[in-house]
């Protein structure tokens, strides 16, 4: 379980806070989609639920990030990573560049948790095969396609053993093949167990596969409510996620 | 060749007619070419191509996902290894980005053609998209990077390491002799040195 408790965050140089009283909670099993204009702090969100902010890139932060009821700030990125994952918008610019086969590139990070060669092997594949990738092993991490990468990169964060997984518009650069491919997955992870917080434009994505949906605009919560009434609240139009409202 | 080409015109310019000393070869307005000028230019630029030389050479035959792996290997910390490898490979990437943004720039009429002042002026609203681009791609794969125990110290088990043959080997420590030797011979004064 990720839970975030009144949490605020300010970026290192910065006199507003980005977030401010945050208080979300995601279970195990659970998938959770962000929405909320440009500039509203999804991605801050993101990067304060996976700790890599304040880790990694500095800044102040308030109130508590939990990993399955333990606190976890103050920590660094390396002592966090193997408990939460973080995936991003863009594909390629996520994966290391230094490795020459896709199998390779998922087991960079059990190679940095200074695993055996055989247990490393042995997740890696194990993450290649929970998403469904597992042909794509012996490929060139940059001869795939955006949809593929970007299954690339989750399976990268797996092999971590992350039981938690933020995702930052992980279907951005995708076409709707890759999108289906990624929604697909996080289904599919989800139903083993991992707590998912997505941060999505793509409300028919969230729609198929998000359990709350949840709205901020300014750095703030507007709602957290089940799928189906965020999908129906007014308040999604007003914040320009939505064109109209899903009718009743 | 395409960078070093130009740079060496320069130096040598720059060389030649900076360089004090009383055998004057040419004289254009306030600047002198020397022959002590010419003599010191040449010296410059043969360093310029050995050192482009043996970068090129450095380059075309080290597969950057190999270096990364045998510096790791040789306890080197992983952030160095992939700092060093990063570069090797930052090169070819900028330069698609800046073609990305070249062409973008020209669908919205930017003349890139055309004579030298042209083609510098042209540069100009290339560099901040190509820079910020870049900067952006680095900062995305830092933190992929850290999300994945980058920094987490202690040693790795690698996967594999690069191939090395005993003829390499062999190769190397002949090298590292013979710069040993060259290094002994100029400090006796057997070989000439550097000027």
């Amino acid at each position: 379980m990720l839970e975030l408790r009144s949490v605020a965050y300010r970026y290192p140089g910065y006199r507003r806070p980005a977030l401010d009283g945050i208080d979300l909670t995601v279970r195990d099993g659970e998938i959770v989609g962000i929405v909320g204009p440009n500039e509203a702090g999804k991605s801050t969100l993101c990067l304060v639920a996976s700790v890599l902010a304040p880790a990694s890139i500095g800044g102040e932060l308030t109130g508590d990030v939990l990993l399955d009821g333990m606190s976890v700030r103050g920590q660094r990125p390396h002592e966090i990573a193997g408990r939460v994952g973080i995936v991003f918008g863009s594909p390629t610019s996520q994966l290391s560049g230094i490795t020459g086969t896709v199998l390779e590139e998922v087991a960079l990070g059990p190679v940095n948790l200074g695993l055996s060669v055989a247990a490393t092997v042995a997740r890696s594949r194990a993450a290649l095969e929970a998403l469904g990738i597992e042909s794509l092993a012996e490929r060139a991490p940059d001869r795939l396609s955006g949809g593929q990468t970007q299954l690339v990169a989750i399976a990268a964060m797996l092999a971590m053993g992350s039981r938690h997984l933020v995702l930052d518009e992980p279907t951005a650069e995708l076409d709707p093949e890759g999108r289906q491919l990624v929604g697909d997955a996080l289904g599919g992870l989800a139903g083993s167990g991992t707590a998912v917080l997505i941060a999505e434009q793509d409300l028919g994505l969230l729609s198929s596969i998000c359990t709350r949906l949840v709205a901020i605009d300014g750095g703030r919560l507007v709602f957290d409510l089940p799928i189906a009434d965020g999908l129906r609240d007014r308040r999604l139009v007003d914040l320009g996620v939505a064109r109209q409202a899903v009718p009743a | 060749m395409a960078v070093t080409l130009p740079l060496a015109v320069a130096v040598a310019l720059v060389s030649i007619f900076t360089q004090p000393g009383g055998n004057v070869l040419v004289q254009i307005g306030p600047l002198e070419a020397t022959l002590e000028g010419l003599d010191f230019a040449a010296q410059v630029v043969l360093r310029l191509f050995v050192t482009a030389a043996a970068l090129t050479l450095f380059g075309m035959t080290t597969a950057p996902r190999a270096f990364i792996v045998d510096l790791e290997r040789r306890r080197f910390s992983p952030r160095l290894a992939f700092a060093v490898g990063a570069l090797l490979e930052t090169v070819p990437l900028v330069i698609a980005r800046a073609r990305t943004v070249r062409d973008a720039q020209r669908a919205r009429g930017l003349y890139t053609e055309g004579g030298f002042l042209r083609r510098v002026a042209a540069i100009v609203p290339l560099v901040g998209p190509v820079v910020i681009g870049s900067l952006h791609q680095v900062e995305a794969r830092s933190l992929a990077l850290d999300a994945r125990a980058f920094g987490r110290p202690g040693p790795r088990h690698m996967l594999w390491v690069p191939h090395d043959s005993a003829f390499e080997r062999l190769a190397r420590w002949l090298l590292i002799l013979g710069l040993a030797a060259i290094a002994a011979g100029v400090s006796v004064g057997l070989l000439p040195g550097l000027p």
